[in-house]
C-alpha cells in the first residue's frame, strides 16, 4: 500500500520559449499512514511534485502510481485510484461554488457515484469532523461564512470523499491562529483515527517539526533531504540554511542557550521539552 | 490550459522586436495598403519576398508565422474554390455542367488567397514581436491626437492593459479551480451539451467570484495610489523613435511605391 514516483520529471510548456523543468528525476515512495511534510522555497517544485503524486499532472518522464496502478491512465481503475487521493489546494475556499454548504460538501461523494443515503451520511460526518454544526450551517450559503469557516467547508468537501491519502497545500495560509489550530487538529485526527496518510506542503518549519513524521525538502526540482524532522533539523541545519530554508525557533533558542554554556540534550524538538530541560538544569520546579 | 501562448508574443531582441510600437503598428497598416495595391504576379512575388525578409529580420521561426494562417485556413480554401469554380472568363480550362474553370478564375482565386495569407502573416508578425503591454502603449500614443474629438485614448488603453494583465492571472485561477474540482471527481467531458454546461458551474461560479474580488481589490489599490485618470500622467517607459524606425517607415513607403508603380506605372515587364 503506497504511492510511488519512479524517475519522475515534469516540464511545463515543453517546446516553447517558456519551457521550464520543474521536477528532475524524482523517485519517492509514500506508504499508507505516513505523515509527510514537503517544504521548499516558492518555485522549488513542491506544488508540481504533489500534483504529480495525485495524478492531476502527468509526469513528462517516469511514472506515478498508487498501489501499482498508473495514475495517468484513462481506465476506470486509474480513475478510482485518483479518487482515493484527496487534495486540499491553497486557499481551498476559493473553489466553493454551490448554493448551500450541504451541496458543496456533497459534490465529491456524488462524483464518486454514492447514492443519496451514503452521500448524506458522508456530508454529516464530514461536517461534524470539521466542527460545523449541521443544523446551523448545512442550509446556508458558503459565501456568507467567515474565512475560517469557508476553509473548513472546503476541507470537509475533500474529507467527505474518505481519501486514503490526503494532500494539503499550505492549509494554514491566511488563517488566524485560532482557525489554524482548529484545521491542524482536524488533520491530526484524520491521521490518527482514520489512518489517512497526510502529505502537507508548508513553508513553516514549526508546522513540519510539530506534526510531520517525515520531511522532504525540495530544492530546484529535486528532493535534497528526506528524513525525520527532528534529525533533519539537527543534522542538516547548514544545508537548510544554504537553500534558503530555516530551522524552527526552538532549535535556534536551544543552540543559543548551548552557546551560552547551558548543557542541554540534543533531542529537543519542542518548546515544552526545552522548558522542562531548562528548569531541570537550573533546579527549578 | 496554461499551454496557450498569450497574445502570442514571442520574446526576442531582434531589429523588429526593438522597433517602436507606433512604428510597427503604422508600418503594418502601410504594408496592408501595399498588399491591397498589388495586382500582378510580380507584385505578389515581391510581397512574399518582403514577408520572408521581415521574418528573417525578426528571428521568428518561419513555421510559427505560417501557423497564424491556420484559423482562417477554411476561408482561404473556400475563397480559392469559389473563385476557381465560379469565376467568369474567356479562357475555359475545364467545364462540367454549370461549373466552369477559367484561367481568369484560377488567377483571381490564387490572388485572393495570397492576399489573405499575406495579411495574416504581416499582422501576426506585429503581435509576435510586440508584447501586449507595449502594443497597448503604442495604440494609446497613436490615439492621443483623437482626444479632441472625444476618443478616450487613455481610458481605452488602461482598460486594455488591465484586461491583458489579468488574462494570465485568471487563466491560472481557472487552471487551479479545474484541478481542484477534478480532484473532487468532477467530470467535464462526458454527457450531452446541457449536462456539460451544468458541469461547468463548479468552475464558473468560483471564477466569477474571484474576478469580482480581484477587480474590487485593484480598484481600491489604484485609488489608494491616487489614480484619477490620464490627465497629467507621465509614463515610466517613454516611447521614442530611433534610426531603425525611420528605416522601417522608408521601407514601408517604398513597398507602397513599388506596388503603386506595378499597378499603374508603365508596363515594363
Amino acid at each position: 500500500m503506497s504511492m510511488k514516483l519512479e524517475h519522475v520529471s515534469y516540464t511545463y510548456m515543453p517546446g516553447t520559449p517558456y519551457e521550464k523543468e520543474a521536477l528532475k528525476d524524482i523517485s519517492l515512495e509514500i506508504k499508507k499512514g505516513e505523515f509527510v511534510a514537503v517544504i521548499g522555497h516558492t518555485g522549488s517544485g513542491k506544488s508540481t511534485l504533489v500534483q504529480n503524486l495525485n495524478g492531476l499532472l502527468h509526469p513528462t518522464k517516469g511514472n506515478a502510481s498508487l498501489d501499482g496502478v498508473d495514475l495517468s491512465g484513462k481506465s476506470n481503475e486509474a480513475k478510482m485510484a485518483r479518487g482515493r487521493i484527496g487534495m486540499v489546494f491553497q486557499y481551498p475556499e476559493h473553489q466553493l461554488f454551490a448554493e448551500t454548504v450541504y451541496e458543496d460538501i456533497a459534490f465529491g461523494p456524488q462524483n464518486l457515484g454514492l447514492n443519496y443515503e451514503e452521500t448524506d451520511a458522508r456530508v454529516k460526518d464530514a461536517m461534524k469532523f470539521v466542527g460545523l454544526d449541521f443544523e446551523t450551517y448545512a442550509g446556508r450559503s458558503p459565501f456568507s461564512l467567515s474565512g475560517g469557516q469557508m476553509r473548513r467547508v472546503a476541507i470537509a468537501g475533500v474529507v467527505a470523499m474518505n481519501p486514503d491519502y490526503l494532500i494539503l497545500d499550505e492549509p494554514s495560509a491566511g488563517l488566524d491562529p485560532g482557525s489554524r489550530d482548529a484545521v491542524f487538529a482536524e488533520v491530526m485526527e484524520l491521521y490518527k483515527k482514520r489512518g489517512t496518510a497526510i502529505i502537507m506542503v508548508t513553508h513553516s518549519m514549526e508546522d513540519a517539526a510539530q506534526f510531520a513524521k517525515r520531511m522532504l525538502v525540495v530544492y530546484d526540482g529535486r528532493i535534497i533531504i528526506d528524513g525525520k524532522p527532528g534529525e533533519v533539523f539537527l543534522k542538516e541545519k547548514e544545508q537548510l540554511l544554504k537553500v534558503g530554508m530555516d530551522v524552527p525557533e526552538v532549535y535556534k533558542l536551544a543552540d543559543a542557550l548551548r552557546d551560552k554554556g547551558l548543557r542541554l540534550p540534543k533531542e529537543i524538538t519542542d518548546a515544552k521539552t526545552l522548558l522542562a530541560e531548562i528548569k531541570r538544569r537550573k533546579g527549578l520546579r | 490550459m496554461l499551454d496557450i501562448t498569450l497574445g502570442q508574443y514571442y520574446p526576442g531582441n531582434s531589429f523588429i522586436h526593438r522597433l517602436d510600437p507606433r512604428t510597427k503598428i503604422l508600418a503594418t497598416l502601410l504594408l496592408i495598403v501595399a498588399v491591397f495595391l498589388a495586382n500582378t504576379a510580380v507584385g505578389y512575388g515581391a510581397l512574399c519576398v518582403m514577408v520572408l525578409f521581415i521574418i528573417a529580420l525578426s528571428g521568428l521561426p518561419f513555421m510559427l508565422v505560417l501557423k497564424s494562417v491556420k484559423p482562417l485556413l477554411f476561408i482561404i480554401v473556400l475563397t480559392l474554390l469559389l473563385h476557381t469554380l465560379l469565376g467568369q472568363g474567356e479562357h475555359v480550362l475545364y467545364q462540367w455542367k454549370f461549373l466552369k474553370v477559367t484561367e481568369e478564375g484560377v488567377q483571381m482565386g490564387v490572388k485572393m488567397s495570397m492576399r489573405l495569407i499575406l495579411l495574416l502573416m504581416i499582422s501576426s508578425i506585429l503581435t509576435f514581436t510586440t508584447s501586449p503591454i507595449v502594443l497597448t502603449d503604442g495604440i494609446e500614443a497613436l490615439l492621443r491626437p483623437f482626444r479632441v474629438i472625444g476618443v478616450p485614448a487613455h481610458e481605452l488603453a488602461m482598460m486594455m492593459t488591465i484586461a491583458l494583465r489579468f488574462i494570465p492571472t485568471l487563466m491560472e485561477e481557472t487552471d487551479r479551480i479545474i484541478k481542484a474540482q477534478t480532484a473532487r471527481g468532477a467530470d467535464f467531458s462526458s454527457g450531452n451539451l446541457l449536462a456539460r454546461a451544468k458541469n461547468m458551474l463548479p468552475i464558473l461560479v468560483p471564477l466569477f467570484i474571484s474576478a469580482f474580488r480581484r477587480a474590487d481589490d485593484l480598484a481600491v489599490a489604484m485609488e489608494a495610489r491616487c489614480y484619477r485618470g490620464g490627465e497629467g500622467r507621465t509614463r515610466m517607459h517613454q516611447l521614442a523613435y530611433h534610426a531603425g524606425d525611420a528605416a522601417a517607415f522608408v521601407f514601408a513607403f517604398a513597398m507602397i511605391g513599388l506596388m503603386a508603380f506595378l499597378r499603374w506605372g508603365p508596363n515594363v515587364l
